[in-house]
């Protein structure tokens, strides 16, 4: 699948709501809210919520039915903000996304402190649907708004002796009340290998469904491995490091027996929880059945030969 | 009113009434959108939750009448106990049923495979004897030693249950480990009274 992709340079300014402009919008619709204006029409969520501009179209995704905008983003893994599913969605309202550095390090010709502007905007933002499938045997359809994390790595010059990229989540429990209590060894920390990060399906999303990343979904800038279990699509980064070592990921330390480094969606590798050969479509109700799952999660084609020879049951 | 009417007029309807809150509180979220995006699961976590918590109940029934002196407390201790199966079975219904749909062949893999379901299914197995064995019928045909002996397999369903919910959690074990606080309190009670009883002899 290729996508003509247009070089930094070419974006123009007009393509970019410029802060001000957003922030002006934004101040307005609060207020308006605030004097009951527009309250009685508005939710919260739709007064947060912030169009993003200059996205373009993919073909990834077609024939695919996004899942309804609600339950993407009231149903989420988030254990940063709460271990169970519906916690997220209250307990990262005040969360402050904005403003947001990202470290690079390692093995890299251009490490420093990039402000999220600065990493995001000499690109152009596309839209991805995407298959996301849980661990947890459930799966939803998410159109995703984002930049291919190859061509993020591609501006830091990553060295030849770059051999995975390693990611780590914010680390602040007076923002994200479930680090209070030690579930997982915080801060999040997750992995990848280096021709998985290039794969042209791996992306750095920054928003979903046309809109700037709701807080509950990894806001401001999330990895998203569509061919990968949900957990290594790790949320709120804050640090990239290139290593020549596999960076240690958190569920593999939390539980080794259930997770492993590259947790393909496989449904041939059972997990000892969970059967991984069918999966149940979030939003489509009580009584629908559940649909089997598919090989790499649907994108065998694009990503099988990342793992040829290797024996996925062992290499969970 | 005597104390007999009472108990049979008010108390009892009470009780009853007040083991169905669950239950309508499950079909008023799934009459009117109240199940989130993943029904099946709200549903089996839902009627999990309230199946161990309600056997819990019913074994802290004994030790408040032995504690408390409130002998009248057995009379009620059935019909607790048979919400705590109604509800597992309520459980394991809404697994077969809306999770698996009848597939037989994945419930076995899921029986044989996941131990946390291997336990389940033992714990439901044994709610099914003490259920069928409940009537006060059943003592004199059984005779009350040997009745007595069964439904001690009620701490075994209490272990098995809070070991299922434990063995099905990811990462945050708080809340199996609140239970297993308040089992252990319940079986260290019995284990403290069967050994005075039998010093005491
Ligand atoms: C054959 C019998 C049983 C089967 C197949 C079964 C199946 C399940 C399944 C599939 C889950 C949810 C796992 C998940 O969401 O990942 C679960 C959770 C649970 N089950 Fe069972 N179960 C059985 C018996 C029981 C019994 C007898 C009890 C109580 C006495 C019980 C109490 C629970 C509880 C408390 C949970 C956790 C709910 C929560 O997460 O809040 N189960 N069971």
């Amino acid at each position: 699948m290729l996508i003509k992709q247009k070089k930094s340079s070419d974006i123009a300014s007009s393509e970019i709501t410029s802060k001000s402009v957003f922030m002006n919008r934004r101040h307005f619709i609060q207020a308006a809210a605030a004097s009951g204006l527009i309250g009685s029409i508005m939710t919260p969520d739709m007064a947060d919520a912030s169009a993003l501009s200059g996205v373009g179209k993919t073909p990834y995704g077609k024939g695919l039915t996004p899942t309804d905008q609600k339950l993407v983003t009231s149903y989420n893994n988030f254990y940063e903000f709460g271990t169970s599913k519906d916690d997220p969605v209250d307990a990262a309202r005040e969360f402050k996304a904005k403003p947001w550095k990202v470290t690079i390090d390692g093995e890299v010709g251009k490490p420093g402190d990039y402000n999220f502007e600065d990493l995001v905007s000499p690109h152009k933002l596309q839209e991805r649907i995407y298959r996301l499938r849980c661990v947890e045997a459930w799966s939803m359809v998410v159109p995703w708004v984002g930049i291919p994390l190859a061509d993020m790595l591609a501006r830091v010059e990553p060295t030849s002796k770059a051999k995975y990229v390693a990611f780590e989540t914010l680390h602040d429990p007076e923002q994200m009340p479930g680090q209070h209590r030690r579930v997982l060894k915080w801060p999040y920390v997750e992995g990848l290998r280096m021709d998985e990060a290039m794969n042209p399906l791996t992306l750095m999303a920054v928003g979903l469904y046309g809109e700037e990343l709701p807080n509950q979904n990894g806001a401001p800038i999330r990895l998203v491995v569509p061919w990968k279990y949900g957990f290594k699509s790790i949320k709120s980064i804050v640090r990239i490091s290139l290593t020549e070592k596999m960076p240690p990921t958190s569920w593999n330390r939390s539980a080794a027996r259930e997770y492993g480094f590259y947790a393909n969606v496989n449904p041939e590798v059972s997990h000892p929880r969970w059967s991984q050969a069918k999966e149940r479509i979030i939003g489509e109700g009580y009584f629908s059945a559940k649909k089997e799952t598919l090989m790499f999660n649907g994108y065998s084609e694009e990503v099988a030969g990342l793992y040829t020879g290797m024996d996925l049951s062992k290499y969970y | 009113m005597n104390k007999e009417t009472v108990i049979r007029r008010v108390f009892k309807p009470g009780v009853f009434l007040l083991c169905l809150i669950p239950l309508a509180v499950i079909v008023e979220r799934a009459l009117f959108g109240g199940l989130g995006a993943n029904p099946v699961e709200a549903v089996n976590r839902f009627l999990g939750d309230w199946a161990l918590r309600i056997l819990l109940v019913t074994l802290t029934i004994t030790p408040l009448v032995h504690l408390g002196g409130w002998p009248v407390l057995v009379r009620f201790r059935r019909m607790v106990g048979l919400f705590a199966f109604f509800y597992a079975v309520l459980h394991v219904s809404n697994y077969v049923i809306a999770d698996q749909f009848f597939n037989w062949g994945d419930i076995w893999a899921d029986i044989v495979k996941r131990n946390y379901i291997t336990v389940g299914m033992g714990v439901i197995i044994i709610l099914t004897a003490l259920a069928v064995t409940s009537p006060k019928a059943m003592i004199k045909k059984m005779g009350a030693t040997r009745w007595r002996k069964l439904h001690r397999l009620a701490y075994i369903a209490g272990i098995g249950g809070v070991f299922h919910y434990w063995m099905m959690i990811k990462a945050d074990l708080l809340l199996p480990q609140i239970h297993a606080a308040i089992l252990a309190v319940l079986l260290g009670y019995r284990l403290y009274r069967s050994k005075i009883k039998t010093r005491s002899l």
